[in-house]
């Protein structure tokens, strides 16, 4: 993974000082609580509902166990003992203290890490394919861009104050993992004609209010050209981006009203005065970043490993959770190893103090002391020899982090809600408990297959509802919740917005819902076919009809 | 007379703000907005000082591109602290119409926004004047090390190391 060069060290340990001057100068009155509110969102310091929420960020998802063992040391000392990782693949404490903040970055600092631009209108975390380097359906590894886009956002002296957030992600492989077409700007790393690495440049998608699937915005912008692209991209959306109206501010409104055509053709007139100037990005620098990403030292060994076939065709617990959170290396003889944060006993996506030092444990152990957080708010050992999968798998049983449901109806994508968020209005984290453990039976999750359900609290969409197979959305009526249920949606590369029932439905129904629809799903399903093909196939009329039937 | 900070010193203010159209010019170093500039264009040309342009956050700096020799100073409002319209607009300045004399920003100018305001090609902050202009100096030293080009550097760190 990235190791900091001295510039880098430099740069997150001024930061720490700077923003221990701006929380100092804000307790002793010198900054009003709106000025302070900016320069706190900027270090992903929120206010929430009981206390402030610290969010770290995790670029392109990929942290060691040392990193671990901070988080969890800093859970300990700051917080109530956990953390929480979240879509964007970094991980937030919920219940830090304002003017310690400073002291936790300092610690950060000491292992490379920081909580910069995690939140407020700026550049925030670069984010990408959870499987980066050992994917077998990979293109390219897309690490070394995001950590290239990574230091070309940080403190952008331009782009420090947009109208609203900006978000991007990376991926280099055939199957999305990183949501790239629901992202303000999204890169599939490509080749051309001509064989040379490009990107194809989404530019305009998000969930929030106005749900957008981006349009496809330039084919191909070749590989040393990305950022001049980028800048010209992010000086359209600062210059033109609405600023009157927050719900309107992101860059998929501004795309959206002025055509993605005129948008594009804004865009390359901006492109043509920088292009091939200073911000070329030079083959050494690519190399350079490119050789911190090297694969880790890889044994050479059999495709299949005899006693780990032994286990596998014996132990049928085993063989579940190999076929469901187990998942197939480029490298002969390793596997990468999903570990389910998706059970009733936790929050999705929660991992107590202890938990991150065991975690951290069998990083060391089993995976070159690298960790890597998800999308769907699980983590991963990437590089972990078949031979030892047999013995990690009991490890992680007897810790809860075994659920074989990587994939299925209980592995949640789950925002805090209106347990934290002082946004929600609606509580999540009971919802997906609901859910969990309505759908306990493994052999009939297992018969059910892939299917996505995703819950947001809110309109925000941190749950990202509209793309999930199955969404459910928190809504206040009347000061009570209730959730309204959409279907249909994919943050794949078939990315697509769900389609809303109808009603919103009473808190203790959800459960009721969801097993009406997969009971549809059930009976309609053609042989293998997925919960998402047959919403394609059949539209969403039966499942209305199934689900609002005792109301007729 | 009013203090701002100009090339990381700190020097009492010459420029008066000219809000609507007089015949004749109150005497003295003028700034107008960009309608009042375009409507009494010959008016201020004839003006026996200098004549400096304030830009609000709408405005282009393509609107005042053919007339930047005119310009002594070109002011840049921030109305509002988040709004971060005008860092682009001094970096057009300087980047692409290489305008090279003041440009200031003016508004809700804190500390906290100079460092970032430098880099984008601002060499002159009026500090909001409740807040203190001596602290607003430490703002230049916040970081010793950049990532990208800006208006001052034009190589980013990845063709400097």
């Amino acid at each position: 993974m990235y190791v900091y060069s001295e510039y880098d060290q430099k740069i997150i340990e001024e930061r720490v000082a700077q923003y221990r001057g701006q929380t100092e100068r804000f307790l002793a009155g010198e900054l009003s609580e709106d000025e302070f509110l900016v320069l706190r969102l900027q270090n992903g310091l929120y206010v929430q509902r009981h206390a402030p929420m610290l969010r770290i960020a995790i670029p392109h998802g990929m942290f060691n166990s040392q990193q671990m063992r901070k988080f969890a040391e800093l859970s300990r000392t700051y917080d109530k003992g956990y953390a929480h990782f979240t879509t964007r693949q970094n991980l937030q404490l919920n219940w830090p203290k304002l003017e310690q903040v400073p002291n936790i970055l300092e610690e950060l600092a000491s292992v490379q890490m920081h909580a910069i631009q995690t939140s407020g209108n700026c550049i925030r975390n670069t984010t990408s394919d959870q499987y980066a380097g050992v994917a077998k359906d990979e293109i390219v590894d897309p690490r070394p861009y995001c950590e290239i886009i990574r230091q070309w956002s940080t403190f952008h002296p331009e782009f420090a104050l947009l109208g609203r957030k900006f978000k991007i992600a990376v991926s280099g492989s055939k199957q999305d993992r990183a949501a790239v077409q629901v992202h303000d700007v999204g890169l599939y790393l490509t080749h051309n004609a001509a064989g040379e690495l490009g990107f194809k440049v989404y530019v305009g998608g998000g969930l929030g209010r106005t749900p957008v699937v981006a349009p496809l915005i330039n084919e191909y912008v070749a590989e040393r050209d990305i950022l001049s692209y980028l800048e010209a991209v992010l000086r359209v959306y600062n210059r033109n981006g609405r600023r009157d109206n927050k719900y309107k501010a992101r860059i998929k409104i501004l795309v959206r009203a002025m055509t993605p055509e005129v948008f594009a053709a804004k865009v390359e007139k901006e492109w043509a005065e920088l292009k091939d100037g200073p911000m070329t990005l030079p083959q050494q620098e690519i190399d350079r970043v490119k050789a911190c990403f090297q694969p880790p030292a890889y044994e050479q060994l059999e495709e299949h490993n005899e006693a780990f076939l032994g286990k596998y065709e014996t132990d049928n617990a085993f063989k579940i959770w190999v076929n469901q959170n187990v998942v197939t290396h480029k490298v002969p003889g390793y596997s990468i190893v999903n570990i389910s944060l998706k059970n009733t006993s936790r929050a999705p996506g929660d991992v107590s103090a202890e938990d991150m030092d065991i975690i951290a444990d069998l990083a060391d152990q089993y995976s070159f002391s690298e960790l890597r957080s998800t999308h769907a708010q699980n983590l991963v050992l990437a590089d972990v020899k078949q031979s030892q999968l047999y013995e990690l798998w009991q490890t992680l049983k007897s810790h809860q982090f075994a659920t074989p449901n990587i994939g299925l109806l209980t592995d949640m994508i789950c925002c805090p809600g209106g347990d934290f968020c002082a946004l929600a209005n609606a509580k999540s984290i009971p919802i997906a408990e609901q859910i969990q453990r309505r759908f306990d039976n493994l052999d009939y999750l297992h018969d059910l297959g892939e299917i996505e359900l995703n819950i947001s609290g809110c309109m925000n969409a941190c749950g990202h509802h509209h793309v999930g197979n199955i969404g459910v959305l928190g809504v206040d009526k009347k000061g009570s919740e209730f959730y309204q249920i959409s279907i249909g949606g994919s943050s794949k590369e078939d990315a697509t917005i769900g389609k809303i029932l109808g009603p919103s439905f009473d808190e203790d129904e959800v459960a009721d819902v969801v097993e009406k629809i997969i009971n549809v799903y059930v009976e309609q399903r053609t042989e293998g076919e997925r919960f998402i093909d047959t919403t394609r196939r059949i539209g969403i009329d039966p499942f209305k009809e199934r689900v609002y039937a005792k109301n007729n | 007379m009013r203090k701002i900070i100009k090339d990381k010193k700190i020097i009492d203010d010459s420029w008066v703000v000219l809000t609507e159209a007089q015949d004749p010019l109150p005497s003295g170093k003028l700034i107008v907005s960009v309608a009042l500039w375009q409507s009494h264009k010959e008016q201020l040309l004839s003006h026996s000082d200098e004549i400096g342009v304030l830009l609000e956050p709408e405005n282009e700096p393509a609107e005042i591109a053919d007339d930047l020799a005119q310009f002594s100073l070109i002011a840049i409002n921030f109305p509002k602290f988040a709004d971060g319209r005008g860092y682009s607009s001094a970096r057009e300045l300087r980047t692409r119409h290489h305008y090279n004399k003041e440009i200031r920003a003016v508004g809700d100018v804190l500390r906290d926004q100079i460092y970032l305001m430098a880099r984008c090609g601002f060499n002159a902050f009026a500090v909001r004047e409740d807040r203190c202009i001596n602290d607003a100096l430490n703002a230049f030293n916040d970081f010793s090390v950049n990532y990208q080009a800006d208006a001052v550097e034009q190589r980013p760190l990845y063709q400097t190391r």
